[in-house]
């Protein structure tokens, strides 16, 4: 089991930089996601950790040792694809046990191996099958069991539930999970879904055309994001977007949204211009009477909520309020915006700006 | 009631289709099936008008193919005693006894070196350079792949001449060595894009498992890429064996005495002692067979869908 660092790795294709300068940490037994939308680099990134890829620059420790340069085969990791890759030459028991006989483990060992790991992922009875004609499922969990079989010091898994079904992507991702959670193995998942992040992931990584958004655990990431992408690519329907032109002074506790007040945490740092304040659907609520006002253009009913979007002077914002209130498109309504959650960013440069609230995480 | 599918044929238009197969087969088969009774027949059945299709087989061009013959006086053949064998007791009908084997057999043997050496060589080279072109950042791999390609845009035949000077220089003229570098020369062209094309469509995540799986960029070529390239290196094969067995231009102009191969060799066989019509059909029905085996033992690899199933796409 390993802590992997990552320091200023930068990937060059030609002219096409794939992963600028990035830098993060991940701790020993950590599941640990790397998300953003696809092209962002984040497989390449995976790629660069297992020795698929040699970075342009940069460095990677793995266990405190410098590896950015050395085959694939010399790192001890392991790799599963997104579509499997399992050698379809070869049966379900072949292709587990296959890194181990590149290994040179005796017969015997690796029998009691590969018992243990079928034994591990439920699949003891389809070991004589040839992979072809296995179900999505089985198929990952074939792959999963070749990663696992050789006890490697970390897990690369490069959107393993990508290919599934929705309904097995569900359990799968429970499995894998719990898995991880039985072999206490460093794993680095990468995945465009913030779903699948959140709820599996114990830091996440946003990253956004080849540059690192944001490191931190879900909550951070969720509750606090440091630029404005992150705040719209986490969240469904995501963070709500309130430009105005004005003034933020270092530690007012209010801005003035086109002539309203609106609460904000304590800011820590002053800023003019185009400011943007940012809320999350559940952080609005709707009442009868204020003066920030918007007419109901759409709900969506979820059963345990609903998401009302209305359009204010402020364009269209999505407020997340109880299911039982009766709103009808064109009925108006004010808006309150809970003023202790609010990110304010700088429009401009997309950065968050500090305040209180997120003081000491980004 | 009988439903309709939109993908099911028809049984009418499966009749149809069966029915034009099999009148297709039948016309290719002519040929191939009067060239194989022909080598069966006596010379005065091979020419007899109208042609007989009933006759009695005999062994005679078979073995005028595979000896030289000398005719001797009755007196001679009296004084020879009885015939020892079957063949010397054909041969005997026409007054004449076997004087030696002729050299079908050595030019066959030739064949079948030159042919399967060079097809070896284009496949081994072929694969190597396919597999780079397609794994590989090559510099200006494009204008190579093009390069590799053009030697196969005019017929080799437009360098015979430069090819037959320096092979006499190099001392490459008729043998082995020279014409197995030769077809591979004209054929590495057909093994490197057509590899290239299905080694293109392995997933490259196969040996990027194998590599992380702890093998060496060669094991994983050798254990995982090559099983899955099975299917386009036999044909592939096929390809090179046919145009390096049938060659004729090439071989006439290059081979003589020790590496003639089949090919050139037959048609000498209708000069020897008149019209051997039945020695010719024997010949060719025997250099029809080394191709037609290869085929068909390599014929369930011709068959796609190995890899069905092991990758999403």
């Amino acid at each position: 089991m390993a802590t992997i660092e990552i320091r200023d790795l930068r990937k060059q294709f030609g002219d096409f930089t794939a992963v600028r300068e990035s830098s993060f940490t991940i701790e020993d037994g950590e599941f640990f996601m790397l998300l953003g939308p696809s092209g962002c680099g984040k497989t390449t990134t995976l790629r660069m950790i297992a020795g698929l890829e040699l970075p342009t620059s940069g460095e990677i420790y793995l266990d405190g040792e410098e590896v950015s340069q050395k085959l694939a085969r010399e790192r001890d990791i392991a790799f599963v694809f997104q579509m499997f890759a399992l050698y379809p030459h070869m049966n379900v028991r072949k292709n587990i046990t296959y890194p181990l006989v590149s290994q040179g483990w005796p017969r015997n060992r690796i029998k009691a191996k590969l018992d243990e790991v079928a034994g591990i992922l439920g699949i003891r009875d389809i070991l004589d099958r040839p992979v072809g004609g296995l179900s999505g499922g089985d198929r990952q969990r074939v792959a999963l069991g070749r990663a696992i079989v050789r006890e490697p010091k970390a897990f690369m898994m490069d959107e393993p539930l990508g290919a599934l079904d929705a309904e097995f992507r569900e359990r799968m991702a429970e499995e894998l999970r719990a898995l991880h959670d039985r072999m206490g193995a460093t794993t680095v998942y990468v995945t465009h879904d913030q779903l699948e992040a959140m709820q599996m992931g114990d830091k996440i990584v946003v990253m956004n055309n080849a540059v690192v958004e944001q490191f931190g655990t879900p909550r951070e990431i969720y509750d606090t994001p440091a630029t404005m992408f992150v705040a719209d690519f986490i969240g469904d329907p995501s963070m709500n977007f309130l430009p105005f032109e004005g003034v933020l002074a270092e530690g007012a506790s209010s801005v003035s949204l086109g002539g309203i007040e609106t609460a904000i945490p304590m800011a820590r740092e002053g800023a003019r211009g185009r400011l943007v304040l940012g809320a999350r659907p559940e952080h609005i609520a709707l009442t009868d009477d204020g003066p920030l006002r918007g007419r109901v253009a759409a709900t969506e009913y979820l059963g345990t909520s609903q998401v009302v979007t209305l359009d204010t002077g402020f364009g269209e914002v999505k407020a997340r309020i109880a299911a039982d209130r009766r709103m009808a498109p064109g009925e108006t309504a004010a808006l309150t915006i809970d003023g202790t959650r609010v990110t304010m960013f700088d429009e401009g440069t997309g950065r968050a700006l500090r305040s209180e609230l997120n003081e000491g995480v980004i | 009631m009988s439903s309709y599918s939109v993908t099911e044929p028809s049984q009418k238009s499966k009749t149809v289709a069966a029915v034009l197969v099999i009148a297709y087969a039948l016309i290719t088969m002519v040929p191939l099936v009067w060239i194989i009774l022909t080598g069966f027949k006596s010379p005065a059945d091979a020419i007899s008008y109208p042609p007989k299709v009933v006759f009695d087989p005999t062994l005679e061009g078979y073995v005028n193919l595979f000896t030289t013959r000398t005719r001797v006086t009755p007196e001679d053949l009296e004084a020879l005693g009885p015939p020892e064998t079957w063949y010397d007791a054909i041969v005997r009908q026409y007054d004449m006894v076997i004087a030696g084997p002729s050299k079908f057999g050595e030019r066959f043997l030739n064949s079948i070196i030159i042919g399967f050496g060079s097809t070896f060589l284009s496949i081994f080279l072929g694969t190597l350079a396919a597999y780079a072109f397609s794994r590989f950042r090559i510099p200006l791999a494009d204008d190579l792949l093009f390069f590799i390609l053009s030697t196969r845009m005019m017929p080799p035949i437009a360098v015979a001449i430069p090819i037959f000077l320096m092979y006499r220089q190099l001392g490459l003229s008729d043998t082995h060595l020279g014409m197995i570098l030769l077809y591979t020369a004209v054929n590495i062209s057909l093994a490197v894009w057509l590899l290239k094309g299905f080694i293109d469509e392995i997933p490259r995540e196969y040996e990027e498992a194998a590599l992380i799986d702890g093998y060496t960029r060669f094991q994983a070529f050798y254990k995982v890429v090559l099983p899955q390239a099975a299917t386009g290196i036999a044909s592939t094969a096929i390809f090179c064996l046919i145009f390096a067995w049938n060659e004729y231009a090439f071989a006439v102009l290059l081979t003589s005495a020790t590496a003639q191969t089949a090919p050139p060799f037959i048609p000498t066989i209708i000069g020897v002692g008149g019209l051997d019509w039945p020695a010719v059909a024997a010949g060719a029905t025997l250099f029809l067979l080394p191709v037609m085996i290869f085929t068909i033992v390599l014929r369930k690899h011709l068959l796609r869908g190995i890899t069905f199933g092991a990758v999403r796409k």
